[in-house]
């Protein structure tokens, strides 16, 4: 009995192991397949590729800067919208909306993340954009025209439409991460603070201080998210590859041109310079997502707040 | 400040109250039963999302009958045997892999299914979303498996139940319901999923049964209706979001009722 009890402990746990293993190997598997598929412009480019403004698929010509320029534009725009909303609405569920309240905000506002991106672009072509074309874009050019940024034709498709539909999309992520961090900071500091007469506001300050780099842990992994944002910025950003300084021109990011052009790419050294692309997306979102998950776990170790990073 | 604070999740749910109601309005005028059998047509002869709802159903059937296994084997290892070095590496990456964009998944399969095989199928589709499914299923199952109090493990053990019973009779048995509600979670995720389809299941205008063909499916169909030039496209857009949202809203609203004992 404890013999064959040996042997089917460790028939079962090796299955398990198997089971385990195949994440790493999945994770080796991609890098070394998408470098060994960009190996082509890898060799015929080298750094170039990433610093070169031109791109010209018919004449063999690739150069990924405006596509960085546009994946990196694009996030800091969404950031700084969804940054103080998604601390806004963390900072009301944990310290100052009753539980009752709470609960289904919280709920509603994670069922923003259930809704897929493709459908977050319809509604992006065919509500956010008409607004900014009609009623944003004007106010700005009213009031901030003089700025590069806000100069240009508007179309209501462009740059930053793109940030605008990604805020809105990071928001309940960064949310959720900021609210389970903040849970987990202890409640006799709240109480020790109140006791030496803070108000309940300095009192959110000071929770606020002891989990910052919890916070800065949700907002790295919110630039993760934007980073990779697919569908939704494709539909609504334009998709020209272009640096321009102002966010009302079309631009392109990098997961959008691969969604935009990957089917077609049939040629061999533009297939390998989308891949290539990918792969730079790909270890940039991996490194970006462990720096999050190293920042959150410093304040929340082994909690829920650690599993959403 | 409470005032601020209170806008701002206002202003989230706003939002979110927006963009479900004007999928609401927008579907419901458009959507007939002719719409959700027929395949897909020229502009203006009518055609619906028929091959597409079932291209999505077959997909993530066989997304999941991948993905569900190996997930739940990984979140039982990372639970039960993993706090070592490899369950380490294998958390880490986990995590890592789940906020890896899903595009990158997609390009991932044509590498290693679409180029040997030299075309793309449902195979392929079916691939890209089992592992993005993979390691969301294995985190919710370890956390599960995490929450059955170390006593059960301790007086299966003390009964003479070696360890692998005690793990598939006793510990997930007991974990079963919330592993079940996190891997409907996933199959709602997946089903929403875009990017990774477009260029390994690509499309189709049939319907098709067969893994080995291009296969059509109800998102790639929304983003192709969504930019198309014609209103009346734009149109069965709407209608094909309503139904994929409905879908997913109404897993993640029973996922809320089933657990709600934990909140």
């Amino acid at each position: 009995m404890a013999k064959t009890g040996t042997f089917a402990d460790s028939l079962f746990k090796g299955i398990l192991t198997v089971f385990a293993g195949t994440i790493i190997l999945v994770v080796i598997a991609m890098i070394v397949m998408m470098f060994w598929n960009s190996l082509p412009t890898i060799k015929e480019f080298g750094l170039g590729f990433l610093i070169g403004s031109d791109w010209q698929p018919a004449s063999d010509v690739y150069g990924a800067l405006p596509f960085i320029y546009g994946t990196i534009v694009s996030s800091v725009i969404a950031l700084i919208l969804a940054v103080p909303v998604s601390l806004g609405i963390a900072i009301f569920l944990v310290e100052q909306a009753p539980r009752s309240i709470a609960s289904p905000i919280a709920f509603m506002v994670e069922l923003l993340a259930a809704i897929p991106s493709v459908v977050y672009g319809l509604w992006g072509i065919f509500v956010l954009a008409p607004f900014i074309r009609n009623y944003l874009g004007p106010f700005l050019q009213d009031y901030l025209g003089w700025l590069p940024l806000f100069q240009g034709r508007l179309t209501g498709i462009g740059m930053l439409t793109g940030g605008v539909i990604m805020a809105i999309m990071v928001t309940p992520i960064i949310t959720a991460v900021v609210r389970d961090v903040l849970e987990v900071v202890p409640t006799s500091q709240r109480d020790a603070a109140l006791a030496l007469g803070a108000t309940k506001w300095e009192t959110t300050l000071i929770v606020l201080e002891n989990a910052s780099s919890g916070i800065a842990g949700a907002v790295v992994l919110g630039l993760g998210r934007a980073l990779g944002e697919t569908m939704a910025v494709t539909m609504v950003i334009g998709n020209a590859p272009q640096i321009s300084a102002s966010l009302f021109e079309p631009a392109y990011t990098i997961a959008s041109v691969l969604a935009a052009n990957f089917a077609e790419a049939t040629d061999r050294l533009y297939l390998s310079a989308l891949i290539e692309m990918g792969l730079v997306l790909f270890l940039v979102t991996f490194v970006v997502n462990a720096a999050a998950k190293v920042l959150v776990m410093g304040v929340a170790k082994g909690t829920n707040a650690a599993r959403q990073a | 400040m409470t005032m601020l604070t209170a806008l701002c999740a206002i202003f989230a749910i706003t939002i979110l109250v927006i963009i479900l109601a004007y999928i609401a309005v927008r579907g419901v005028s458009a959507i007939n039963i002719e719409f959700l059998i027929d395949t897909p047509k020229p502009v203006g002869e009518g055609g619906g999302i028929g091959n597409a709802i079932l291209g999505s159903a077959l997909m993530t059937l066989l997304a999941t009958a991948i993905g569900l296994p190996i997930g739940i084997g990984a979140g039982v290892y990372l639970a039960e045997f993993g706090d070592n070095w490899f369950g380490n590496t294998v958390r880490f990456l986990s995590d890592t892999l789940i906020g890896v964009p899903s595009i990158i998944v997609g390009i991932f399969v044509y590498t290693i299914v679409v180029l040997p095989m030299s075309r793309q199928s449902g195979f392929a589709g079916a691939l890209s979303l089992a592992i993005i499914m993979i390691p969301i299923v294995a985190r919710t199952t370890e956390e599960m498996i995490r929450l059955v109090p170390k006593s059960m493990r301790e007086g299966a053990l003390a009964l003479g139940a070696p360890q692998w019973r005690v793990t598939w009779n006793i510990v997930m048995p007991a974990a079963a319901s919330g592993i079940a509600t996190g891997a409907m979670l996933s199959i709602a995720r997946i089903s929403g999923e875009t990017a990774p389809l477009l260029f390994t299941a690509l499309n189709s205008r049939f319907y098709n049964y067969f893994f080995d063909q291009p296969m059509a499916s109800l998102t790639v169909q929304i983003y192709n209706y969504a930019t198309g030039p014609f209103e009346i496209e734009h149109q069965m857009a709407w209608a094909a979001t309503l139904i994929l949202v409905g879908l997913i809203l109404f897993i993640n609203i029973v996922v809320r009722f089933l657990t709600k004992k934990k909140y």
